[in-house]
């Protein structure tokens, strides 16, 4: 569905990505685990089109995306959930929503939609009319993954769901993006700190260092590598 | 009494304007974080273009109503494209570099389109034709309030009305909100941020020319020199309210207008900016986001 073929993305002068190749299949629940300033974030705005590589390729479902402007990439259905949730303060929770489906015009779908979202997050649905910026962390993490699906996408990409969260609300959290990815057969990529957590849900992984990949398993080879464990399983 | 009616009517007029072209200001600020200060110059180019249209018009002898629907609708179709073309040119280019390189673009922008005004123009004041009549029911009130104090009130009041609808209900309105609040956000929900931040110019263009044109008309005379003050003023009313919030800039324009109107009156008009400046400070001192401006906490 989606493939990176040795992406080289620039901050600056500053280079942040170093060749990063990686390949996901359709309805496949994908991590990129690594550690702070790996490049794990800068990967999934370069497949948005937000920091674009300087050099490499990009495809989605075997067309090139790589230099598409971020509002086509998410037309054709590539959505994101960025880290720290980027949830509109002065906007309702019934707007931000709204805004997830901004390139939409299916009225009758979007309602479903919103009723699928509000199934799963309760919460928010009694929380309608309050502003994204009074909402608690977990709450405002719950609204930027429902926004994110107001799309409709064929691939989500999020990034550190679990961020800042109590254990609980990030057990919550992840059994949610298995069930979205088991329901509305959504292939899901998932950048995470949480490599245990990420690891449990994922069918594979890639581990990245220095802005570029320097391991890919499946979940459960890398939960049981030596190497992994001593780096980011804490074991 | 009666005077202080006239002074508060001839304030409201004046804030009206200050509020229209500080509106630009503040949504050109709230999308891009920028101060453009060719914002006066495109409100002077729209008395311009109303002044050539209506003179014209007046020529072919044209009813005075056709002659103000059509010169305004030229003076802000005129401006909008200037104002879209200098965000083109002179900030999307520096979109990424330091904001202190796009502020000076703009103030570059600015003194580019006075002397063009001025080579074509001359520096005289060109005397501006009457658009708005004296009507036969204001005639009662006509010693406090004259026929185009109440014309501009009225246009400013719809354009402002007209405004919040688009920003409240309209797709393009919700982008530019969207936008406004978070920009990379806007980006990943598929908002093309590039067209709103035109849009954002065209819309804020075209108010100040409309502004330009009632203004020109009131006053009865223009040169190329009346969109730096106009402009200066409007900023000020645009930061008295709250940089970045729309009812702030209009809070913000009547507020000033009021102030300078009443300090002619009652002290002398050599003391109008005194007062408006102090009226400024002061807000400031005591509240430094301006009347209506908000620093909202976002929790992370």
């Amino acid at each position: 569905m989606l493939e990176l073929r040795n992406i080289r993305t620039f901050y600056g002068n500053i280079q942040a990505l170093k060749g990063v190749s990686l390949e996901i299949k359709n309805g496949e629940i994908i991590t990129l685990i690594g550690a702070n300033g790996a490049g794990k974030s800068t990967t999934l705005m370069s497949i948005c089109g937000v920091a674009p590589p300087r050099s490499g390729e990009i495809l989605f479902r075997g067309e090139p995306i790589t230099q598409m402007s971020p509002d086509h990439i998410v037309a054709l259905g590539v959505c994101q959930v960025p880290e720290g949730r980027h949830i509109f303060p002065q906007l309702t929770v019934q707007e931000n929503l709204d805004m997830g489906a901004f390139l939409r015009s299916d009225k009758r779908e979007i309602a479903r939609d919103l009723e699928y979202v509000f199934s799963l997050f309760p919460i928010l649905k009694e929380r309608r009319t309050q502003h994204g910026g009074t909402l608690s962390g977990g709450e405002q993490q719950m609204l930027a993954m429902s926004r994110a699906l107001m799309a409709r996408p064929q691939l989500l990409l999020l990034d550190e769901p679990s961020m800042g969260l109590a254990p609980l609300i990030i057990r919550q959290i992840f059994e949610i993006i298995k069930k979205i990815n088991e329901e509305q057969d959504t292939t899901i990529f998932l950048v995470e700190q949480n490599a245990n957590q990420a690891l449990q849900i994922a069918h594979r992984g890639y581990v990245i260092e220095n802005g570029a990949i320097t391991m890919s398993d499946s979940a459960e080879n890398l939960l049981s590598n030596p190497d992994v464990q001593k780096a980011y399983l804490g074991i | 009494m009666e005077y202080f009616i006239e002074l508060f009517f001839s304030g409201l007029t004046r804030g009206s304007i200050y509020a229209l072209i500080a509106l630009g200001y503040t949504m050109v600020y709230g999308i891009i974080g920028l101060i453009n200060f060719a914002h006066g110059e495109i409100y002077m180019i729209g008395a311009f273009t109303s002044f050539i249209v209506a003179t014209v018009l007046s020529i072919y002898g044209f009813p005075l109503l056709s002659i103000v629907l059509l010169a305004g609708l030229a003076a802000a179709v005129w401006s909008a494209s200037y104002g879209f073309t200098i965000e083109r040119i002179a900030y999307r280019p520096l979109r990424q570099a330091p904001r202190l390189s796009a502020l000076i673009s703009a103030i570059g922008m600015s003194i580019f389109l006075q002397n063009y005004v001025l080579l074509a123009q001359t520096s005289d004041f060109q005397p501006f034709p009457e658009l708005i009549p004296d009507f036969d029911f204001m005639e009662p009130y006509a010693h406090v309030v004259g026929s185009s104090d109440i014309v501009i009130l009225l246009t400013t009041a719809v354009s402002m009305i007209a405004l919040t609808l688009l920003i409240k209900f309209s797709r393009v309105g919700k982008a530019m909100r969207a936008t406004s609040q978070d920009r990379t956000m806007a980006m990943l929900v598929g908002i093309n941020v590039n067209n709103v931040i035109s849009m954002t110019f065209i819309i804020g263009s075209a108010l100040a020319a409309i502004g330009g044109m009632l203004i020109a008309s009131h006053i009865g005379q223009i040169n190329f020199f009346i969109g730096f003050i106009a402009g200066i003023k409007a900023f000020t009313a645009a930061v008295l309210g709250g940089i970045g919030s729309i009812p702030g800039a209009v809070l913000g324009g009547f507020v000033l207008g009021l102030t300078e109107s009443f300090a002619t009156g009652y002290v002398s008009s050599d003391y109008e900016d005194v007062f408006a400046f102090s009226l400024l400070v002061l807000i400031l001192i005591f509240k430094p986001a301006g009347l209506l401006g908000r620093e909202e906490t976002q929790k992370v």
